[in-house]
């Protein structure tokens, strides 16, 4: 999994039939220290996050599991909202 | 697999239901010269690893799944072991 800000939301109204009524949000990975880190990507939400949280996410196929036994045909998903998180200071460049 | 450093924990009330009673902490790639490499990644654990720690983390979703023991759970990475020690001969 890998931590995330979510900066946004996607809105689509003609896609897979799975997609119906889920969630997609952007989301912008982050390192340990919260600075954006890689490319932003599309997931799907498992969790009910919203702009602005701090969210970890899924990469795979793994990411459908929340929805099982629907095979929704997502490649990332938000699977926990962050509460804090802790980081030795050495590890914190 | 892949050697990672420990480096903290993360807590999360809100989170899907498979990852409940489930410790996650962020772990570090590193290199054999342990030298920080690639970004910071969030894994399960199954071992009882602790910060500062380097561990052995596989990332893969089945293997990971199996790891935390839980059939069909949305995880792609965990810790499956604590290195004591290793031998590099190149």
């Amino acid at each position: 999994m890998q931590l995330a800000k979510v900066i946004g939301d996607v809105v689509s109204t003609r896609k897979d039939d799975n997609l119906v009524s889920m969630k997609l949000l952007v989301l912008q990975p982050i390192g340990a220290d919260g600075s954006a880190v890689g490319r932003t990507l599309v997931a799907t939400d498992a969790v009910g996050a919203g702009v602005g949280e701090t969210v970890f996410f899924v990469r795979g196929k793994e990411a459908s599991f929340p929805f099982y036994p629907t095979e929704v045909p997502t490649d990332a998903g938000v699977v926990g909202i962050v509460d804090h998180y802790d980081v030795e200071p050495s590890a914190r460049t | 697999m892949q050697i990672c450093r420990v480096i903290g924990t993360v807590v999360a009330t809100q989170k899907h239901r498979k990852f409940e009673g489930a410790k996650l902490l962020l772990v570090q790639p590193v290199t054999l010269d342990d030298q920080p490499r690639g970004t910071v990644l969030l894994a399960v654990d199954s071992v009882g690893a602790g910060v500062h720690e380097k561990v052995l983390v596989v990332i893969e979703g089945r293997a990971a799944g199996d790891a935390l023991g839980r059939k069909a759970a949305p995880v792609d990475a965990a810790v499956i072991g604590i290195v004591d020690s290793m031998d590099v001969h190149e």
